[in-house]
């Protein structure tokens, strides 16, 4: 399993109801059900991947987040995870707002646009950056609202939602973002991992 | 009792059945047929719902019409519901004409058959009828409850009767409450019957007007492109065409065909009866405009399944159900499949449908095995 859904995993507490939105091939559910007795579902939109869950004993529902989301009840679950998918959304403020709804906390993973090897490939190359992380060219990249660490924080700051725990990998390390070393997190990691509500 | 049909297993079922039409019935029959073994902890056993023409011989030769059983393709020995491991169960609906109480029977009051005297029958009526067949065999959880199209419509009211009585749940193609399309098209098949001058004479059969029901009924098992590919405009002789009314096309042939051989198979008050007992099926009236309250108990985990050319039963009712689950916090899972059958995909070879049953239940088998372990 990846690094990102060890910590991931590591927030969740035991025996909780999980839902991963855009869970593909049920890596992260299989793993909380097995070892933290988790109550999980999914939601995918790809019916190959939808298959494989439902082979795995996963209960998954095929759907598009963006239209799938308003079916379940307020604060159905203990937590809503989105893992890196929230920059590939038409509306990512919507998503957010039904996840923030639907979940008593929300786990929310971005790839991190404020990556110094991004900017660097921005400043030298002059072309839209491309990294192990963003690998596509910018005329068939699924994301649609890249943004930063920075961007996110400030994001939730103004929509007056609570950070409850704030972390970062960079090449496989865990670390906590803090206020002191935001503006050096946000330019030396590649993802940002954060627990809201 | 019809002398047909007096040689397969029956229950006959003593106790009285209060109906949704307020007729009691009691001593009834239940025609029934099993598959595989039931194993000791009578943990595997599976009931099966069929479908408006299906009967109880899901699987190998059906001893009546001596044609493979309606789900051959899903069901018997390495299937994806492998009946080296499971125990299927299914019964003939009532209403219906392969041996279960139905108009076809002879009224024991009368010593005639009942005809359009049978009480009018329901969704849940079938449903709680089949109850008693699992009391009867000592079942008291099933591993799972599946059908397609009205069998899975008794998937789901199954469900909702008995919260606590199936590990999982496979509704397969269905809808939770028979759209205003699908009682049209019923209609269009009950009045075919009807207007047939044979309907209303005694030792007569209207076969002109079932043969009719079961054309139009045929088509909307299929998809447009379905039809297309298989006969297009395919002319039945090879030469041109004759000016003529009769049957120049494939698809008009293929029709006519269907009609024909279903007539042998099919009683035609049965088959007014059924679609009756469909169109009647608003689960979501009987807890009151919230579809939810159906599933609010219920212990089943469940597998929608939807094929995307069925238009018949199209995903979007499909999905409805789901929606309503996940309203009540359910355990739910949901696939679209991708198929160019129609309708009877579910009945058909289609891989990565018998797949996905097949894992989900080997998953849900396990699943209940390892807890006992623990």
């Amino acid at each position: 399993m990846k690094k990102e859904f060890e910590v991931i995993s590591q927030i969740i507490q035991n025996n909780k109801r999980v839902l991963d939105i855009g869970c593909g091939d049920g890596t992260l559910m299989e793993y909380l059900k097995a070892n933290q007795q988790n109550d999980v579902r999914g939601l995918e939109p790809e019916k190959y991947l939808v298959q494989k869950c439902i082979s795995k004993g996963l209960s998954v529902i095929e759907g598009d987040a963006e239209k799938e989301l308003v079916q379940f009840p307020e604060k159905s679950f203990d937590y809503v995870v989105l893992s890196q998918t929230l920059q590939a959304f038409l509306h990512p403020e919507e998503v957010l707002d039904q996840l923030l709804r639907i979940g008593r906390q929300t786990i929310v993973s971005i790839p991190n646009f404020g990556y110094w090897k991004v900017r660097l490939h921005l400043l030298i190359k002059g072309t839209m950056p491309i990294t192990k992380n963003l690998p596509n060219e910018w005329y068939n990249t699924p994301n649609l609202h890249m943004c930063t660490i920075q961007d996110f924080v400030n994001f939730c700051n103004k929509k007056n939602i609570t950070i409850d725990k704030s972390m970062c990998l960079t090449n496989e390390k865990i670390s906590a973002i803090t206020k002191v070393n935001m503006q050096y997190k946000n330019i030396f990691s590649q993802l940002g991992i954060f627990l809201i509500q | 009792m019809n002398s047909e049909t007096k040689n397969i297993k029956k229950l006959n079922i003593d106790q009285s059945l209060e109906l949704d039409c307020g007729k009691i019935i009691k001593n009834f029959p239940l025609a029934y047929e099993t598959y595989g073994a039931l194993n000791k902890s009578k943990s595997n056993a599976i009931l099966v719902f069929h479908a408006l023409t299906g009967d109880q011989f899901v699987t190998n030769i059906n001893p009546i019409t001596k044609r493979e059983g309606w789900w051959t393709t899903a069901v018997g020995l390495g299937k994806a519901i492998d009946t080296n491991k499971y125990f299927v169960v299914c019964a003939n609906v009532l209403g219906g004409c392969m041996g279960s109480y139905g108009p076809k029977e002879i009224n024991p009051e009368t010593n005639k058959l009942f005809g359009t005297t049978f009480p009018v029958i329901t969704i849940r009526d079938m449903v709680k009828a089949q109850k008693y067949l699992l009391d009867h065999l000592g079942i008291k959880k099933l591993l799972a409850v599946t059908g397609g199209s009205m069998g899975g419509m008794q998937v789901l009211q199954f469900v909702s009767l008995y919260p606590d009585m199936a590990h999982s749940a496979i509704p397969i193609a269905c809808s939770a409450s028979h759209s205003a399309q699908n009682i049209a098209l019923n209609e269009l098949g009950r009045q075919a019957i009807m207007v047939d001058p044979n309907w209303k004479k005694e030792n007569s059969t209207p076969d002109k007007g079932l043969a009719i029901a079961r054309m139009a009924a045929h088509i909307t098992y299929l998809s447009k492109k379905g039809l297309q590919e298989k006969f297009g405009r395919k002319l039945q002789d090879k030469g041109s065409l004759k000016f003529s009314f009769d049957a120049d096309f494939q698809i008009e042939s293929y029709l006519r065909y269907q009609g024909a051989t279903f007539v042998d198979r099919f009683d035609a008050n049965s088959y007014l009866y059924i679609t009756r007992a469909m169109d009647y099926f608003d689960l979501e009236k009987q807890f009151s405009g919230n579809l939810s309250l159906a599933f609010k108990n219920t212990k089943s985990k469940f597998c929608v399944i939807s094929f995307s050319s069925d238009w018949l039963y199209p995903t979007v009712e499909n999905k409805e159900i789901v929606i309503a689950l996940n309203a009540c916090g359910a355990n739910v899972g949901f696939v679209e499949i991708n198929s160019d059958k129609g309708h009877d995909s579910f009945l058909l070879d289609v891989p990565e449908f018998l797949k996905t049953i097949s894992e989900f239940l080997s998953s849900t088998y396990n699943e209940i095995n390892n807890e006992k372990r623990i």
